[in-house]
């Protein structure tokens, strides 16, 4: 180690990985993964979350985690956002595609994407 | 990509609990279930509440289970890790005033929630084996701070202003330690640790080694810095192996990054490291005996002045700093001497760690604000005395601390306080006691302790020690005399003001502070020839109810010395010169007939 630089590059490299271990999350990202989360394609929207919210260096105050079964089954895979001092927001049906809009625009841009959610769709 | 974080407690008390097994498993398990991509194993120091482990707490979620088994491993899995669901039955379990409740996540627990982690800070969050990981929570950057924006003398101010104080016992200021080894004239210094940790029940120190190796490495670099040493020293005993393995790897990985070793940073400074296993004498943990083990000889203390700061390792001027003292510094250096100064009370800043055990229903490690007081601990953090008892005293410093008696459990815990009541903050052992406990016995046990431990060196302290445990010895078996309280009096102010070291200068502490707050009790030995507590066996005694005895002759059965007469269906009784004390025949009433006094 011969610099500062160095070890400020080791540092920032990891502080995201150890930050997942904070629970002080803000936003909270929760993919419901019962038997049919997993069975409708949950999986790979969860993968989407958690490998964008890495990219984007966010693990520390966005924590992607799973749920067991929301009692919704016929709209899975279910994602809620919970941020703080917000409503709760739930998407329906939700597929990779729409994981990265979600992303880009809820989670990153504060505005969540209303045509996912399932007030827009029960309606 | 890792979604998930699965903390495996590697600490001492969850090694021997089973965590390395499930470990194993849980990597088995994950492999199985093609979720070894998506989720990381990581093996942590001590959470503190090692009587629940094996500890597994899993994040982003910070699901804290406890008493993992390899059995367990696979529900874990397939339920929490694949579906999301929370294995309720092995969520902690917290009791609170008799109520027990499922507890989510570890900083739910009250156990947690009046902690404030400073010296522990890492412990329990990051893999001690992973410099990587140290360096993602902020570590060497005080390293890099010091050597590249600040002066010696300013590293050793900013120590002074924080107020901290030695956490090894005797509580010395240890920016004015650095102060001195800094002011002796430039030439070879070195920088010890002190990690020999020989309190009976105490092991804050192990805990830092084994969660957080790297952060008393980089104090020591920095200390190094400030009185202008090169080469530091790890006394460490040789009963920890998880900690010396730890050291060992955390050495090597600074060796490896440059962080050890020559011209660190590229500033022309140099630090290395060796570590020294003590043979885990008691005595070895006093300064003076700690340098004359790491030079060679025989671990025996030696009259100070010279101190070690003016004349300590071969020759040259020396700081000795205790394993969580230095887990403090390097937090000071990148936070601040206010934000220090702010924890604590006027004269001790910062927080101390205790390892809480005794009559407590947690017990482990917990570290608080200075300035808590005993009750918060002992009621919120320790969650209480079990079985509804009631408590008595709790017991600081070890051998050479006293106790603290119920009417004192407002007392806000600082070195000053403590001293002012008889005890000692020492190292951190905070063993709480019931109505059950006897307090000549505790000091019994104390005594019986440093009788062992004393090296002999010295008169006072070799025979006197052995004479107050023979006195003791006689009152607890009910030949005790009046004038035996004064005559204890008389020899622990002898054996404090004539040892040479700390061991026999405060060995007689346990003795004056139960005589000083349960006087009583040692009355009631000598003059009822009674244990209150019903502790000391040689003045309890067996005896049979006749209002509740049926005469079932189940006792007399069990009696191995046939101690137990009397007619079937009459009430028994027990020859007290033949009953040898065993117990059996109380165990086997029925009718609960049979009790002791
Ligand atoms: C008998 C005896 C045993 C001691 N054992 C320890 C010990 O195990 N660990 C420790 O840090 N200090 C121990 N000390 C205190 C050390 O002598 C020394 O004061 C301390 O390591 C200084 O570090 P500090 O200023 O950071 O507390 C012991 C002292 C005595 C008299
Ligand atoms: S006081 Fe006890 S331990 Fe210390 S030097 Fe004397 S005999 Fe040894
Ligand atoms: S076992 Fe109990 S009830 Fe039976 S004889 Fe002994 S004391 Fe009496
Ligand atoms: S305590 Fe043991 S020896 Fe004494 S009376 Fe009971 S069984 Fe017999
Ligand atoms: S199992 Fe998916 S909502 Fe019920
Ligand atoms: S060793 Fe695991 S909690 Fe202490």
């Amino acid at each position: 180690m011969k610099s500062l630089a160095e070890l400020a590059a080791i540092r920032d490299k990891m502080k995201n990985k150890v930050a997942l271990r904070e629970e002080s999350g803000e936003t909270r990202i929760v993919v419901g993964m019962a038997t049919c989360g997993i069975a409708a394609g949950a999986r790979p929207v969860l993968s989407t979350f958690v490998e964008e919210v890495d990219k984007a260096g966010l693990n520390g105050s966005v924590a992607v985690t799973q749920t067991g079964c929301i009692g919704l089954c016929r709209y899975e895979p279910i994602v809620e956002v919970l941020r703080a001092g917000e409503e709760k927001v739930t998407y329906i049906k939700m597929t990779p595609e729409k994981a990265l809009e979600v992303m880009e625009k809820h989670i990153k841009g504060g505005k969540p994407v209303v045509e996912y959610t399932i007030g827009n769709i029960e309606k | 990509m890792i979604r998930s974080h699965v903390l495996i407690c590697g600490g001492t008390g969850c090694t021997s609990s089973g965590s390395v097994a499930v470990r194993e498993a849980m990597a088995k398990e994950l492999e199985l279930a093609g979720l070894s991509d998506e989720v990381k194993i990581v093996q942590t120091g001590c959470f503190g509440l090692c009587a629940n482990g094996p500890i597994m707490i899993i994040y982003p979620e910070g699901t804290f289970y406890s008493h993992v088994k390899v059995d367990d491993v696979k529900e874990i899995v397939e339920e929490h890790l694949l579906k999301g669901r929370l294995v309720e039955r092995l969520l902690h379990k917290e009791t609170d005033e008799g109520v027990t409740e499922t507890v989510h996540s570890l900083s739910d627990t009250k156990f947690y929630k009046k902690q404030h982690r400073v010296a522990l800070r890492n412990c329990g969050v990051i893999n001690p084996e992973s410099i990587d990981e140290y360096i993602g929570t902020d570590g060497y950057q005080a390293l890099g701070k010091v050597l590249t924006e600040m002066k010696p003398q300013e590293v050793i101010d900013t120590i002074l202003a924080s107020g901290l104080r030695g956490r090894g016992g005797a509580g010395f200021p240890t920016g004015r330690k650095w102060q001195f080894a800094a002011d002796q004239p430039a030439g070879k210094k070195y920088v010890v640790c002190n990690a020999d940790e020989g309190d009976p029940g105490a092991f804050m120190d192990r805990s830092v080694l084994e969660g957080d190796p790297h952060a008393v490495l980089e104090a020591m670099a920095i200390a190094g810095y400030a009185i202008g040493a090169d080469e530091g020293y790890i006394y460490v005993r040789a009963e920890y192996p998880i900690a010396v393995q730890r050291l060992t790897i955390a050495i090597n990985q600074a060796r490896e990054y440059g962080l050890l070793g020559k011209d660190i940073f590229g500033t022309g400074f140099n630090f290395d490291i060796t570590l020294r296993l003590g043979a885990g004498a008691f005595v070895c943990g006093e300064e003076t005996a700690l340098l004359a083990s790491i030079e060679g000889k025989r671990g025996e203390p030696h009259p100070r002045p010279p101190f070690p700061a003016v004349k300590g390792l071969f020759g040259k001027p020396t700081i000795i700093n205790n394993v969580e003292t230095l887990a403090n510094i390097a937090q000071i250096i990148n936070k601040g001497a206010d934000w220090f100064a702010s924890m604590g009370t006027e004269k001790s800043k910062g927080t101390k760690v205790f390892a809480l055990g005794g009559k407590i229903t947690n017990t482990g490690l917990v570290e608080i604000p200075m300035g808590t007081t005993l009750r918060e601990i002992i009621e919120d953090i320790g969650g209480g005395i079990p079985n509804g008892k009631k408590f008595k005293a709790a017991q600081t410093g070890g051998p050479s601390g006293g106790c603290i008696p119920a009417s004192l459990i407002d007392t806000p815990i600082d070195y000053d306080n403590l001293l002012a009541i008889g005890s000692m903050m020492g190292s951190g052992g905070l063993i709480v006691m019931d109505e059950d406990n006897c307090m000549v016995d505790i000091a019994k046990f104390f005594l019986e302790f440093t009788v062992d431990e004393s090296c002999g060196k010295c008169v006072p302290c070799r025979t006197g020690t052995r004479r107050l445990l023979e006195i003791l010895e006689k009152i607890t078996s009910g030949n005790g005399e009046m004038e035996d309280l004064d005559k204890l009096e008389e020899l622990c102010n002898y054996i404090k003001s004539t040892s040479l070291c700390g061991l026999g200068q405060t060995a007689p502490n346990p003795v004056v502070s139960t005589l000083r707050y349960f006087r009583d009790e040692y009355i009631a030995h000598i003059v009822d020839k009674k244990c209150p507590a019903g502790v000391c066996k040689k003045l309890l005694h067996y005896h049979i109810d006749a209002e509740k005895c049926r005469g079932c002759t189940a006792c007399a059965r069990q009696c191995p010395t046939n101690a137990i007469s009397g007619a079937v269906r009459t009430p028994h009784t027990i020859d007290p010169a033949k009953c040898i004390k065993c117990g059996a025949c109380m165990a086997t009433c029925k009718f609960g007939a049979i009790y002791k006094q």
